[in-house]
């Protein structure tokens, strides 16, 4: 009845690939002694095992399929995606769809505003988060501690609630319409602060101060002896920032009222209002097209997204 | 605190007007009830299954890896994208969940249509975006158990049920606050899915307090009303930040 993979102790765990789950690279957990884990192996442990096994494909499929779903109708033709009973399978695999969405909305122009507004608003806040992290940290500002409760506080202010005032205010400087008033007000970020604090209270002090002994000003101190040593918190933040530009929805649909301005979110209800809620073929290539990034950032850079994404669940 | 329209240069100060009309329309109750019954909802649900998912992926089984990068993806993709490719699935005529209940022969809820359901597929798509992240947070707090805790609860008789109630569990509370908190304050401020899925509808039933603030600023235009349910909003928020420190700290188990 010990035919099961995972029976063997010597049998290689799943290793420890890019998913790991431990956002601080723990250690992985100890191998058990292989005598105790013969020993725990009852006819009960492996039902549950078969039990889990079930379970977790299920999981998997319940969790993956809507997204294979989506790509193989954005394939389909109209007729196949509204047939019944459905027709899993396109007959013929074509780019249909998606050259009727680059003919409906500037898709084009709607990528390069969705990488561009992403990109820009990512470096600043990155930027930005950094250097306000550095004068919290190592620069006698007065009333630092008020400063930094400040910086908390703002945490406990989601954006959403902001956003009449900021509406007003932005459109007071007529910046409708404009890549400045959809990429200004998000930039003061206290995650990234916050993070970058976290951080920067771990760096040794006395490297500062041989550098500032050396001559290195505030700027050179931030930016070659700071940061190079800081890579894996600021490639967690970058990648977190993002994911949150990229997905961003409530703010550049109201900023961003012409076509021209719309980043890819915003593009597909555009799209929606455009094309009917029926037509599915477009909507789902739209869709695709917006989430694929995500996807291939996600499944490339898995590790230091989630050890972003996770910071500050798991203290110690 | 003023009876004032977007994009207008008339504001009229009106002192607590919008508070009061908000408290005696009868729609606000609604709302509320409506983003109570969404924030619980996907609370509770997405812990509950978060800790299922990450129990089972605790385990050294083949292929977990796997499963523990495919059930987190959907929460890095656009609410909106989510919601039109789950739109497309929820399709009383030809979406997938007709087949799939089918199968069970079961007939498709008006999903789009009749109370309760949308607000229920609401929460289902929610628990899908956000249960993998849930999970993976549970895992870490597991694998930080202390094995010779397990060991030493097993050596004195107890079951796998009992080391789970009175050892893993307890440890996870940290944890367990951390979600509660960060989960229900993103419940609240819910936003993309409700948005391309059902705007609010049908008659407001998946209208939420996050959700009214959009309509009233920037559909209607009455940026003063809006602001005063923004403003109902984060004081709620910060009352379940104060709460739930007050209450869950005490019941918290640190290491």
């Amino acid at each position: 009845m010990s035919t099961s993979t995972t029976d063997t102790p010597a049998a290689p765990v799943v290793p420890a690939t890019a998913g790991d789950p431990s956002p601080r690279g723990q250690a992985p957990e100890p191998p058990e002694p292989p005598e105790r884990r013969r020993r725990r192996r009852s006819p009960g442990a492996i039902a549950l095992d078969g039990g889990l096994y079930v379970t977790l494909v299920l999981a998997a499929l319940v969790m993956a399929f809507p997204l294979i779903w989506m790509l193989l109708a954005s394939f389909k033709s109209n007729p196949e995606i509204s047939t019944w009973p459905i027709q899993w399978l396109p007959q013929e695999w074509n780019f249909d769809n998606f050259i009727a969405v680059a003919n409906s909305i500037p898709i084009g122009r709607m990528i390069f505003n969705s990488v561009f507004i992403t990109v820009v608003s990512t470096f600043l806040k990155v930027v930005l988060g950094l250097a306000c992290a550095y004068a919290l940290v190592f620069v006698d500002v007065p009333f630092k501690k008020l400063a930094f409760m400040l910086v908390l506080f703002t945490l406990l202010i989601p954006g959403q609630i902001t956003i009449i005032p900021n509406y007003v205010l932005v459109a007071g400087l007529d910046w409708t319409n404009t890549y400045l008033g959809i990429i200004l007000p998000g930039l003061a970020s206290a995650f990234g602060t916050f993070l970058f604090r976290q951080q920067f209270m771990q760096l040794p002090r006395s490297l500062l101060e041989a550098a500032e002994l050396d001559g290195a000003g505030h700027l050179r101190r931030l930016f070659r002896v700071v940061v190079p040593i800081s890579v894996p918190t600021i490639a967690a933040v970058t990648l977190v920032t993002l994911v949150g530009e990229w997905n961003e929805y409530l703010w550049p649909s109201l900023v961003a009222k012409s076509p021209d301005l719309m980043t890819l979110p915003v593009g597909l209800t555009h799209l929606q209002d455009l094309e009917g809620i029926q037509n599915w073929g477009v909507l789902l290539a739209a869709t695709t097209l917006l989430k694929l990034p995500m996807l291939a950032v996600f499944l490339v850079l898995q590790r230091r997204l989630v050890a972003g994404l996770t910071a500050g669940a798991v203290t110690g | 605190m003023l009876n004032w329209n977007v994009g207008s240069d008339f504001a009229q100060f009106i002192g607590f007007g919008n508070y009061v009309e908000w408290f005696n329309d009868p729609e606000s109750a609604r709302i509320v009830v409506t983003t109570l019954l969404y924030t619980v909802a996907t609370v509770a649900g997405g812990m509950a299954i978060g800790l299922a998912l990450a129990l089972a992926l605790n385990r050294k089984l083949f292929g977990r890896g796997i499963v523990r990068t495919v059930t987190f993806a959907p929460y890095v993709l656009s609410g909106i994208a989510v919601g039109f490719l789950w739109m497309y699935i929820f399709n009383p005529n030809i979406g997938l969940l007709r087949t799939v209940l089918g199968w069970f022969g079961l007939s498709s809820p008006p999903w789009f249509t009749q109370e309760p359901w949308p607000l229920i597929m609401i929460v289902i798509v929610t628990l899908w975006k956000h249960v993998g992240y849930v999970a993976l947070i549970y895992l870490a707090g597991l694998q930080s158990v202390p094995q010779d805790l397990r060991d030493a609860a097993a050596l004195d008789g107890a079951g796998t049920w009992r080391v789970f109630r009175a050892i893993v569990l307890p440890l996870l509370g940290p944890i367990t606050f951390f979600l509660l908190i960060t989960l229900t304050l993103s419940a609240l401020q819910s936003f993309d899915l409700i948005r391309s899925m059902t705007n609010g509808g049908p008659l407001g039933s998946t209208k939420t307090l996050m959700y009214q603030v959009y309509v009233e600023g920037f559909q209607i235009g009455r940026g003063g009303y809006g602001s005063a349910v923004a403003t109902i909003l984060f004081v709620i928020l910060l009352l379940v930040t104060a709460i739930q420190m007050k209450f869950v700290e005490r019941r918290v188990h640190y290491q």
